[in-house]
């Protein structure tokens, strides 16, 4: 009867170690999807795309022929974009970060504030790109032009950098502020040169990646009406413009193989921009958290 | 030695003067920044409002959401939001059920069994995948998962819901499996070892234990996939056709709300016309629909928070 008993335990414990190992399979087996997905989005590109990776690429302009078409217009669009929103978004976002942790009395108003950044964060980016449509390209009358585009661009990032850098000025230990307020320090002198350079690193960070996402950023900038077929190079802030992602998708878009191959080259591009971006986020705040 | 002592204050008053007018300016500036995020919020809020009024007064709201096919481009004109919103939904429910159980499952494995070396090796990986812009999704779908769709179901097109809606999946895994790890090692330990007291196996615990105590945070992280499925725009509009089709099948081309929207503003619509209001009336609905869920979200991880 004892043993009986015994047995049944131990099969029934046995069965639950068993349950748990094939779980535990289940388990690793989802993980492992996530990277064998990565791994086939690589190669896939990689391998479609490696053949037309040549300097044609880089110093062409787009054409009807995929073999003569290259995205130098677009490579040049994007990185005018780049430097268009950078201190656009860098100023506005790291200012209403610190007014925000710093000077904002705690009252409704500044609840709503922070509520409406959570939200925004959370609005497809095509609604910011139907926004920029009515109010930059039509109201302002700024057409389709690169500082259309910039401006759209920046509204869509803005939410991203705003959180990152409440995050980094939070961060920041109150010790640092009483001891800047001590040496008889007012509030701006505490805030620009004691939190500030303390948390610079990490908002530099949350900065560049933001401003990474906004780079492979495709449908709000379709709908402002940057164009697809660019042969020349924006030479002022109203002159029209396209970025990679557009070009890549107009090729995408053609059904001719050559052109997929050449929008498969042009991902690899993209996404060789997107690394060094991030690699240079990441050494900056390794450099900056060596220094505090 | 000194004339020292009056030198240093007079650099003293000077300091003092100068960050006077800073202490001023600056908390003014800087609540103009923080003012801009409000401004957004009501241009949004006001642009769609106006536009899509406008929009109504030509096509009445009764045939936006009463009739059951849209051709806006083509003649006979025809304004029927449920085409687009099929579409969209039938993307969202594809891409759900690859990802919940996948992200949930990641989630799982990443709390509760992976050792901390595995784990720091892991995250980043699948936070790549969070940042692989939406258009290189696109071409992947394209070249790479549809050519598979159509090896095991020969009748399909070469735009179908099915290979969109299974990279939307894809690309919201790491939204799920993140938020629901963040949620799960938010619950405390001394929970977890009480259960192996009392002789629990690592999935009984996880279970039983881990996930009801996170459950708050795990749904919310389907809400804001579902969200962010639904306003995704440009894996769709390549590889999910450009076809207003109420239909449920995954094999068929079909058109979101979001593709609508791209394929209208690819052409050349002249401002003022129809045309030009339906991107309005259609990012109207879009933009209810996800500040719906968003705030859903937060309500649930705010209301049934489980508190240790």
């Amino acid at each position: 009867m004892n043993n009986l008993f015994q047995d049944a335990n131990r099969q029934q414990i046995s069965g639950r170690r068993r349950n748990d190992l094939i779980w535990r399979i289940l388990f690793l087996g989802a993980t492992l999807f996530g990277i064998v997905a990565l791994s086939a989005l690589i190669i896939t590109i990689v391998t479609d795309g490696i053949a037309r990776l040549n300097p044609d690429l880089f110093t062409n302009y787009p054409s009807r022929r995929a073999s003569a078409s290259g995205m130098k217009s677009a490579i040049v669009g994007s990185l005018y974009m780049l430097c268009l929103m950078a201190p656009l978004s860098f100023v506005l976002g790291v200012g209403a970060a610190i007014y925000l942790e710093e000077y904002a009395p705690k009252n409704r108003f500044t609840r709503l504030i922070q509520l409406n950044i959570s939200t925004l964060a959370g609005v497809p980016s095509i609604v910011y790109g139907i926004l920029g449509l009515a109010i930059f390209v039509r109201t302002f009358g700024l057409e389709r032009s690169l500082l259309s585009g910039a401006l759209t661009m920046t509204l869509l990032v803005l939410p991203i950098i705003i959180v990152a850098s409440q995050e980094a000025i939070r961060a920041v230990p109150r010790a640092r502020r009483d001891a800047s307020f001590a040496l008889g320090a007012t509030k701006w002198q505490t805030v620009s040169r004691s939190v500030l350079p303390s948390s610079i690193s990490a908002i530099m960070t949350g900065v560049i990646l933001a401003l990474s996402r906004a780079i492979g950023e495709t449908a709000p900038l379709i709908i402002i009406g940057a164009a697809t077929y660019v042969a020349f190079l924006p030479e002022s802030l109203f002159d029209t413009f396209t970025v990679m992602p557009i070009q890549i998708y107009n090729w995408i878009a053609r059904p001719q193989e050559a052109f997929q191959d050449l929008a498969a080259s042009g991902i690899i591009v993209l996404m060789i921009m997107l690394v060094i971006m991030n690699v240079a986020a990441i050494m900056l705040r390794n450099k900056y958290q060596k220094n505090i | 030695m000194n004339q020292q002592p009056p030198k240093s204050s007079a650099r003293l008053d000077l300091t003092k003067g100068k960050t006077s007018i800073a202490d001023k300016i600056m908390p003014v500036l800087l609540f103009l920044c923080a003012s801009v995020s409000v401004l957004t919020t009501i241009g949004i809020v006001y642009t769609l409002l106006s536009e899509t009024i406008s929009f109504f007064r030509i096509v009445p709201i009764q045939e936006f959401f009463g009739s059951l096919k849209w051709s806006p481009l083509i003649n006979p004109k025809s304004f029927g939001i449920w085409p687009l919103l099929s579409g969209t939904m039938l993307i969202t429910i594809i891409a759900i059920i690859v990802a919940v159980p996948i992200g949930l499952a990641s989630a799982i494995y990443l709390s509760e069994y992976a050792s901390r070396r595995v784990r720091k090796i892991v995250k980043p990986i699948l936070e790549v995948l969070a940042g692989v812009p939406t258009i290189v999704y696109g071409y992947f779908a394209l070249t790479f998962i549809t050519p598979i769709v159509r090896s095991i179901f020969p009748d399909t097109g070469v735009f179908n819901a099915l290979s969109a809606g299974i990279v939307v999946g894809i690309m919201i895994i790491p939204m799920i499996s993140s938020l629901s790890e963040d949620a799960m090692s938010a619950v405390p330990d001394s929970l977890r070892n009480g259960a192996y007291a009392l002789g629990a196996t690592r999935f009984e615990v996880a279970t039983k234990i881990v996930v009801p105590a996170a459950l708050s945070g795990i749904v919310a992280s389907f809400v804001l996939a579902f969200s962010r499925a639904i306003g995704e725009t440009m894996i769709v509009t390549v590889a999910a056709g450009s076809t207003p089709n109420l239909t449920a099948n995954p094999l068929e081309s079909i058109q979101t709300m979001t593709a609508y929207i791209v394929q209208v503003s690819m052409g050349d619509i002249p401002h003022g016309s129809v045309e030009y209001g339906t991107i309005f009336a259609v990012g109207m609905t879009l933009f209810v629909i996800t500040l719906v869920l968003n705030m859903l979200a937060q309500y649930v991880s705010k209301r049934f928070r489980e508190e240790y």
